[in-house]
């Protein structure tokens, strides 16, 4: 009897796609950009566009990868993972409103300590990856963490903001009743802390039954046996679950506090301006 | 009258204290009035608060009046520290009040918003937050609320009702019974009664004239009733663009001041 988890027959090892394979699937953006032109979106030129971006991004990301892995290096493995931070802290941040230094801090020190934690985790106690730095591991699972970890850091930022902004008046009465500010926006806090966790929680509801999630097909694609490929699976999941709320925690405890004073006092930007008089 | 100041005469420093962990007790031996040197404050780049320089005795009605934008609502914000001025000095109790505990402070400096705020829950549950915030866990806390809500003439049968259900003037009254539940000795009061039928905002008035007069309460209100603060305050005060243009017993104020755009403004009395 064939075990589940052995290697599938030769016969039906992976299929190399060639470069004339891509090119006949660069067919498929022309449907969809015959589709954007025939409704006249006005987004074929993005369309395109962005399938160029796509390609190029993966290709060059392919021979950096196959470089690192070449290469060997801690340092340069660590290099590649502080890149893939400032690029996910850039991109959280992009279309928040505030301040923009602040939340630039505030998001890449949560999400720098809620991957870091997660990815020493997984390395050491779960998959138990050697050397270290093992780069065929290593860049793959930090990026599919502060995948997960950015979309939340941006989330709570962003809903912390409007609730507090929506919720200011209840936050004051609170304050001049004499409550701590812990007290005073701890309905905002839930509120953002849900919005961030609630699509991790529907993910794992769904994983499997309505979604195959990118990594586990990959592995299967690339002739993992599927047993295999949803262990890693399970484990990813956990690992962005956990990332997400320590992410989370960080980003809204942390960005609650710049809304106040140490007197107790709530500094919204955005409402100053329109109350400034009266 | 006028009772602004130079502001370049005035040596006083901006705020600066951070101070919310201490634990000096206010001195209750002092009468629970504000004295205020020199306020400044600003906002949005504009000033707002163009210094003031006021006594706010214990145990009166004070009334804020003036034209929209004169500042009113910024000056009493700063009596509890919901905002601190750029420059000048707030003492209370005879003392700075950033030299009080700024939770306490605002414990014993009550404020009652123009909307009033409802918490979520019944109106049981909004009264009991204000003594669970101060970590008060007095057993007397029923006898407490009895006495917040008779004072503030709210029917008990109400206690169990969910806030966001009751009429806008019985929010009011919840909002000030809450206040009251710290028994604060002063009640800081952002027009009230705007949003109530005159009917209504006069049954509220006399409540505050009534509780300023039992319990010693001294009360603080900005309205822009002109009526209502001639028929409920103790003493006027005129505020335009930042600046006290008047300022006094109200009686007086309405009836003797000389100064013609205080006159015009008082004269838009309905």
């Amino acid at each position: 009897m064939v075990p589940f988890d052995s290697a599938p027959p030769a016969s039906r090892a992976l299929v190399e796609v060639s470069w004339f394979d891509l090119g006949v699937a660069f067919g498929l953006i022309l449907i969809a950009v015959g589709l954007a032109r025939w409704q006249g979106v006005g987004l074929a030129q993005r369309l395109v566009m962005g399938a160029v971006r796509a390609v190029a991004q993966l290709v060059l990301v392919g021979y950096v990868l196959v470089a690192l892995f070449a290469l060997d290096r801690w340092y340069l493995v660590m290099a590649a993972l502080l890149i893939i931070l400032i690029v996910a802290t850039h991109a959280a941040v992009t279309r928040l409103p505030g301040s923009r230094r602040r939340l630039v801090m505030i998001t890449g020190v949560a999400m720098l300590v809620a991957s870091g934690v997660t990815l020493l985790y997984v390395s050491t106690l779960v998959v138990r990856i050697a050397p270290w730095y093992n780069p065929q591991y290593i860049i793959p699972l930090f990026g599919m963490i502060v995948g997960s970890a950015m979309t939340a850091a941006a989330i709570a930022a962003e809903r912390l903001h409007s609730e507090i902004t929506a919720r200011r008046a209840e936050i004051e009465a609170y304050l001049a009743l004499g409550a701590h500010y812990h007290h005073a926006s701890h309905a905002a806090v839930r509120q953002a802390m849900r919005a961030a966790l609630i699509p991790t929680v529907n993910g794992l509801m769904v994983v499997g039954v309505v979604t195959l999630p990118g990594m586990m097909t990959g592995q299967i694609l690339a002739g993992a046996s599927p047993l295999m490929a949803i262990r890693y699976q399970i484990v990813v999941a956990f690992m962005q679950a956990a990332a997400v709320a320590m992410t989370t925690a960080i980003v809204t405890l942390w960005y609650r506090r710049t809304f106040f004073t140490p007197t107790l006092q709530l500094r919204v930007e955005t409402q100053e301006s329109l109350s400034a008089r009266d | 009258m006028q009772e602004a100041t130079n502001p370049m005469a005035s040596d006083m420093q901006p705020y600066a204290d951070a101070s919310t962990g201490a634990t000096r007790p206010l001195p209750t031996s002092l009468p629970a009035g504000f004295t205020l040197k020199g306020v400044y404050q600003v906002k949005a780049g504009v000033t707002v608060v163009d210094g003031v320089d006021m006594d706010i005795p214990h145990g009166d009605i004070i009334a804020l009046v003036g034209p929209s934008g004169a500042g009113k609502t910024s000056l009493l914000r700063l009596l509890n520290r919901l905002d601190d001025p750029v420059q000048g000095e707030i003492l209370y109790r005879a003392r700075p009040i950033t030299h009080y505990p700024v939770q306490t402070l605002r414990r014993h400096v009550g404020f009652v918003f123009q909307t009033p705020v409802m918490f979520p829950g019944t109106v049981r549950d909004n009264l009991q937050v204000a003594l669970t915030l101060g970590g008060n866990q007095a057993h007397d806390v029923e006898a407490r609320m009895a006495e917040a809500m008779a004072l503030a003439e709210l029917d008990c049968a109400l206690c169990d009702r969910q806030g966001d259900r009751l009429s806008g003037g019985q929010q009011q009254r919840v909002n000030i019974a809450r206040a009251l539940m710290t028994a604060p000795d002063v009640l800081l009061m952002d027009e009230p009664t705007s949003a109530l039928d005159p009917a209504t905002a006069e049954r509220l008035m006399e409540t505050t004239r009534r509780l300023s007069r039992e319990q010693r309460l001294t009360v603080v209100m900005v309205t822009h009733r002109l009526a209502e603060a001639r028929r409920s305050s103790d003493r006027l005060i005129v505020l335009e663009r930042g600046r006290i243009v008047a300022s006094g017993p109200t009686a007086d104020v309405f009836g003797h001041t000389t100064d013609p755009r205080v006159r015009a403004f008082l004269a838009t009395e309905p």
